[in-house]
């Protein structure tokens, strides 16, 4: 009974301090977002509107995208389409070789990774440098994120150091002070920030009333990547639409506060058309989600904002990493997610949630996260994914909770179980052995009480 | 007001007591308590592992054995909380067994809205604020969200006598039992299970207590692998305690 998750997650225990350290840095996330959220009376409100402002521009997509096309295009800006990952990487190739350019600054996004373009950058002689300072530590590492918002928050500062010392952006050997790494992170990316032809990022909302892209930063490489180069290339999902500015405000509100715990990240920038003298494209890419949208069952997920709150509050994820999982997004969201990008692939992670709820009431778009992973389970007999375990264990529920009779029957020989040598209880198929005592059937069991009347007022 | 108590599978086989406790607490209540035989499950076993179409048969003969009862009251808040919710999903039907089910806590709460208890308990617990209790059921008012701070559990225990109430750090995470979970995921399952044993040790308590027993199963298997020195006792059990 064991999938690539389980598997993973055995390994990544084994470990119990990096655990800990784990646990404890992603709850203190969730306990200063808990504190955050305390401070807003009108929080529980505020969740709600972003449920339904999602909700009904999701439903709209048609009419708000062609708003937004229409808006960003008398803004200056250049709008694509790209109906899936190979399209959007060829649009974006297309503008380079057209502008000539050599090196992009990127700023953090989780569609590039989606979509796996800095590989197809790079296959095309492109020199790409991530300037979000975890997914830059992340690239010279080569690991891929462990978490969307805070993707390298699993290295120590120890091998950072080690790292930077490996690239010769760290002179001082053994140095490994936060203050200082991050001043040669500082240095390293002024230089590429400085000769690089095209800054790319992302958009966390794209407002259709104005043609807007919004992204938010906490360490301004977005607006360093913008700022310097000429072209700016941004890459957006298309559930990131938003209709209008009340609408900004209320999300604006909600995403820092469930991301990290802070009441706005440190940079909020919006974009309204071309640098003078430059050129602005703005790509929008389908990549399965046009499909999530006609999925009665699971479209909810488009109204994901990526704040990572789920995976903060998982008491799985937390204990396990984000690399324990085999979709790039880790927690109940990518648990989701990777379900509806490849079933085969992403079905192992089905395992990895306790159905404790704790995501649904954390998200501050409402996505109902576990009731989704309950019904992707009732699926995974008919995809042929289902353990040959549980479905036994199940088939023999179900004989005997359908028969009263041969259910009492069981209760009446069970508690022989508790006489049983050690050597049979703990079979290795038996996890429930695996740091537990076996529970205690009881002498007489409560049917077995109140046949013969001993259940007594 | 007649009532069907619902003593769910692992109840029935492991912790009789709790069964025995919720009916003598009715009783006393001046209640008109059955006990229907036939029933034997909830179904979430199944529904849980991805086979809830397997208990379908299940579902119909609880709906039919509890039907005409003013209220089906069961001491295991993931099991009423699954008829509860789940219940209709699975036979596509309204079911009017399931909007009459309700975990005893919840039960004496808000129906009964008792406000004295002959009990006492010169103890010191920590209350076990299980998932399904707290975010399907509304038992306390779950952490993540803001609202106003209850708990039916804490108000109800209050009304033993002698008794002191302490609650963990972290007030309602998740246990790692999570039925198939537990046995799918053991490394993790365990691994929660004693960072929650070692908050509950932390307050200083004497007992765990909670109005789900398959927490405290799970705990109590971890507790017991590990000689913790802490005991186990359901909700229903404490209130009953001195009948």
């Amino acid at each position: 009974m064991s999938t690539k998750h389980t598997i993973a997650a055995e390994k990544f225990l084994q470990n119990s301090e990096k655990v800990t350290r784990h646990d404890q840095t992603f709850w203190s996330v969730r306990v200063k977002r808990d504190a955050q959220s305390q401070e807003l009376p009108e929080w529980e409100e505020l969740r709600e509107a972003a449920s339904q402002i999602k909700k009904h521009t999701i439903t709209h997509l048609a009419e708000y995208l062609e708003k937004f096309e229409k808006n960003a295009t008398k803004n200056g800006a250049i709008v694509h389409w790209a109906k899936d990952a190979d399209e959007y990487n060829e649009i974006v190739m297309d503008i380079l070789h057209k502008h000539q350019v050599k090196k992009v600054v990127k700023s953090k996004s989780m569609l590039t990774e989606e979509c796996h373009l800095n590989d197809h950058l790079i296959k095309h002689g492109i020199d790409v440098v991530e300037t979000d300072l975890g997914e830059r530590i992340l690239q010279m590492m080569h690991l891929a994120p462990s978490h969307i918002v805070m993707p390298a928050i699993h290295i120590t500062r120890e091998q950072v150091g080690r790292c930077f010392e490996d690239y010769k952006i760290s002179p001082e050997v053994g140095n490994y002070d936060p203050t200082y790494l991050t001043r040669c992170a500082r240095y390293h990316l002024r230089d590429n920030f400085m000769t690089a032809d095209c800054g790319m990022t992302g958009g966390n909302f794209g407002i259709a009333e104005t043609g807007d892209i919004v992204v938010c930063t906490n360490e301004g490489n977005a607006d360093m990547s913008t700022s310097i180069p000429k072209l700016h290339i941004v890459s957006m999902g298309l559930e990131k639409l938003i209709p209008d500015y009340k609408a900004m405000g209320v999300f604006h509100r909600l995403l820092a506060r469930c991301g990290t715990g802070q009441s706005t990240t440190v940079y909020t920038s919006h974009f309204r058309g071309p640098r003078p003298g430059g050129e602005m494209h703005i790509i929008l890419v389908d990549n399965g989600r046009s499909k999530i949208l006609g999925n009665e069952e699971h479209w909810q997920t488009l109204k994901c904002m990526r704040c990572g709150a789920c995976m903060n509050t998982c008491p799985v994820y937390r204990r396990t990493g984000g690399y324990s999982y085999t979709y790039f997004i880790p927690g109940p969201i990518g648990i989701n997610l990777g379900m509806l990008k490849d079933p085969d692939e992403n079905y192992h992670n089905l395992p990895a949630c306790s159905l404790c709820c704790s995501c649904d009431n954390v998200c501050p778009a409402k996505v109902d996260l576990s009731s989704q992973i309950y019904r992707w389970r009732q699926g995974l007999d008919g995809m042929g994914h289902a353990d040959p375990m549980k479905k036994f264990m199940s088939k023999g529920m179900q004989v005997l909770f359908e028969s009263p009779g041969l259910y009492t029957t069981a209760l009446k020989f069970a508690p022989i179980a508790n006489h049983l040598p050690k050597f049979i209880t703990e079979i290795k198929l038996n996890g429930w052995a695996q740091g537990r005592e076996m529970p205690v059937f009881a002498k007489q069991s409560f049917h077995e009480l109140w046949k013969k009347g001993k259940v007594k007022a | 007001m007649k009532i069907g108590l619902f003593i769910p599978c692992y109840v029935d086989a492991l912790y009789p007591q709790v069964g025995v406790a919720t009916y003598k607490l009715l009783k006393s209540l001046g209640l008109d308590v059955d006990y229907p035989e036939k029933q034997t499950c909830c179904g979430q076993p199944m529904g849980n592992a991805g086979f809830q179409n397997m208990a379908d048969e299940l579902v119909e003969n609880y709906d039919k054995l509890f039907k005409d009862f003013d209220y089906v009251v069961a001491p295991s808040a993931s099991c009423a909380a699954y008829v509860k919710l789940f219940h209709p999903n699975i036979v596509n039907h309204e079911c009017k067994a399931a909007q009459k089910t309700m975990d005893v806590v919840e039960f004496l709460h808000d129906v009964l809205q008792i406000k004295s208890l002959p009990s006492k308990f010169p103890h010191k617990v920590s209350i076990h604020n299980s998932c399904h209790g707290v975010r399907e059921l509304h038992l306390s008012s779950p952490s993540e969200l803001n609202i106003p701070r209850f708990s039916k559990i804490k108000d109800l225990l209050q009304l033993v006598e002698g008794i002191t109430i302490l609650e963990p750090e972290r007030v309602d995470e998740c246990c790692g039992f999570g039925g198939m979970f537990s046995i799918e995921e053991p490394a993790v399952s365990v691994r929660m299970g004693t960072d929650k044993l070692n908050r509950h040790l932390a307050t200083g308590a004497e007992y765990i207590t909670g109005p789900d027993s398959s927490c405290l199963m799970h705990m109590q298997a971890i507790a017991k692998h590990q000689n913790y020195p802490i005991q186990f006792i359901h909700v229903v059990e404490i209130l009953a305690a001195g009948l």
